[in-house]
């Protein structure tokens, strides 16, 4: 009880620090996964069909994955320097896996029938793209965005390492004056605040993709 | 022939990548306005690939495909396609639209504006035998197999193309719900008076459905492409003998009604001896007149008016000379077309 109410006047003592941890973490979450999600389904778009293509494109998708954050993060410093950038990069690299996977797996669930009669029926390869085959494997696409944002949004906190923003900065404050009064608070806020962002933004994240996808799919 | 055809495919072959032979061979084949003819034959003969020549779903290997005597082996295919309705067995219907939207697919592409569109929709619903009220909102997953081919039936008519290819249309529905939609069908063939090619491999189908029917062997050889009652009577050749099957004669017996006959007198002492006699009315075909004699074990049944009167009787010898004539005038028919050659 006495570590939570320590925590809340931490919390308070700090609102407008924390406010602008969550909002900058919040920023930088929001990016990359608008530029992942751009640049993965269009890749998961041009591969689908091609199953070397497609074969190739995971597995480098995977590898980044397996890459410790803080190698993947320092790797970028030499070519931007430090800052937010090197660190979006690197979140931008973790954050395709999902959504490539997913827009692939939904590309390739689509009836064959139903490209068929799209076809039959004079749709371009375009028309056939846009109007019927990115709409039924749109909810898979955005479980992919959901997972990459929830990974960011985790991955993201450690981000202050190569001299980044956002929630870590609590947490690499806490954990350098550990022992010190108000260390402790401290680690807990970025961390409380990091999850809380990821639930948030999860939440948002399954209205749109309620909104975006058509009653028709749903089952 | 009388007029230019609708379709003419002329020596078209398709030989498809990394295959030994090819899947149509040099098949030159005419289909006149407003028919039906059926392709039917064994799987794999190359039906379906044949079908889809047509609106170039498939591009032909060689060979030339004419619509009203247009070439048109060379032009768009998607805007070739905005004018051929295609229908197919899986039917393949946009499981995220509306059926209103799924129907106004055509329409739609080529830019119709709203109002029109809308019309047409309740129309072609309507046309199928589905309230609009009721299905225009609902999504493909909420229809019954029957319900879903005739939306992809209604979705093929959008933008009312005067062919239509249906590839097995009715293939994968229970046979009672089969039987209605074929008849439904030819009904609004009637009105329509659409170019049709339909695919089958089921000759009962074929029969029913078809103005004229194509038998095709491997490759789409066409063995024989006649309507339905010369070639039950005259089969060409073994494979369509074969192919058509058992009790192939008594088919032919549909084509013609009681109505037609010249029939036996009614006479009280020898019909009336108490024994049941099957009675049928002057509309029935031949087949129904068989069926009711083989049920009552009689080698006749009475022709009864409308008011029930017996008018007449048909006897087996009026089925047999009915066959016979058939088989003659196909024979003569086929005559004449060896001369003529
Ligand atoms: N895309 C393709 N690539 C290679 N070969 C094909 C292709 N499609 C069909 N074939 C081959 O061409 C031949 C004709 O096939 P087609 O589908 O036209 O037959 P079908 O008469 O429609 O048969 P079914 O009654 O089984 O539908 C078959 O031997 C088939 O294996
Ligand atoms: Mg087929």
């Amino acid at each position: 009880m006495d570590g939570l109410h320590s925590w809340w006047e931490y919390v308070v003592g700090h609102g407008d620090d924390v406010l602008e941890a969550t909002l900058e973490h919040a920023q930088i979450t929001v990016v990359v996964v608008i530029l992942a999600t751009v640049f993965s389904v269009a890749l998961g778009v041009c591969v689908q069909s091609r199953p070397t293509s497609k074969a190739i494109a995971l597995a480098i998708a995977s590898i980044f994955l397996t890459i410790p954050a803080l190698a993947l993060f320092a790797l970028f410093i030499p070519l931007v320097g430090p800052g937010d950038n090197p660190a979006m990069m690197a979140l931008f690299l973790y954050a395709i896996l999902p959504i490539l996977r997913n827009t692939v797996t939904g590309l390739d669930e689509v009836s064959p029938a139903v490209v068929e009669s799209a076809r039959g029926m004079g749709m371009s390869s375009a028309q056939r793209l846009w109007r019927v085959r990115l709409p039924l494997a749109w909810p898979l696409i955005m479980t992919g965005v959901r997972i990459s944002t929830l990974l960011t949004v985790g991955i993201a906190a450690i981000a202050i390492l190569v001299g980044g923003g956002g929630l870590g900065t609590f947490i690499q404050g806490g954990l350098t004056r550990l022992g010190l009064p108000n260390s402790v608070e401290s680690v807990w806020v970025g961390t409380v605040f990091t999850v809380l962002l990821g639930l948030a933004l999860d939440v948002v994240l399954s209205l749109v993709q309620r909104l975006t996808s058509s009653r028709g799919l749903r089952a | 022939m009388a007029g230019e055809p609708k379709i003419r495919l002329d020596h078209v072959s398709k030989i498809y990548q990394g295959a030994e032979g090819p899947a149509v061979a040099e098949l030159t084949l005419d289909i006149d306005p407003g028919e039906i003819l059926v392709l039917v034959g064994p799987s794999g003969c190359g039906k379906s690939t044949t079908l889809r020549l047509i609106n170039r779903m498939i591009e032909p290997t060689s060979g030339r495909i004419y619509l009203d005597g247009d070439d048109v082996t060379d032009v768009n295919p998607d805007q070739l396609r905005r004018r051929i309705g295609y229908v197919i067995q899986q039917i393949g219907l946009f499981p995220h639209q509306t059926i209103a939207e799924n129907v106004a697919t055509v329409p739609k592409m080529l830019r119709w504006d709203r109002k029109r569109i809308s019309t047409r929709v309740d129309e072609l619903l309507e046309l199928v035998g589905l309230d609009p009220r009721v299905y225009r909102d609902r999504y493909p997953k909420e229809l019954s197999g029957g319900q879903a081919q005739r939306v992809g039936v209604a979705r093929a008519l959008g933008a009312d193309p005067s062919i239509m290819l249906m590839d097995e249309p009715f293939g994968a529905i229970d046979p009672i719900t089969r039987e209605s939609l074929q008849n439904e069908f030819l009904r609004l063939q009637e009105e329509l008076r659409k170019t049709i090619v339909f695919v089958t491999h089921d000759i009962d189908e074929a029969i029913k459905m078809g103005d004229r029917i194509a038998i095709l062997g491997e490759q789409s050889v066409v063995h024989q492409a006649d309507t339905p009652e010369r070639i039950l009577a005259y089969p060409v050749d073994d494979f369509v003998r074969s192919f058509i099957g058992a009790g192939t004669a008594m088919k032919g017996l549909a084509f013609e009604r009681v109505g037609d006959l010249d029939l036996a007198p009614f006479d009280e002492g020898r019909n009336g001896d108490g024994k049941p006699v099957g009675t049928i009315t002057a509309d029935a075909t031949l087949f129904e007149a068989l069926e009711e004699m083989l049920r009552t074990a009689d080698g006749k049944t009475v022709v009864v008016d409308e008011s029930g009167r017996p008018a007449g009787v048909v006897e087996l010898s009026h089925l047999s000379d009915a066959l016979r004539t058939a088989q003659d005038e196909a024979r003569r028919h086929y005559d004449e077309l060896g001369a003529a050659s």
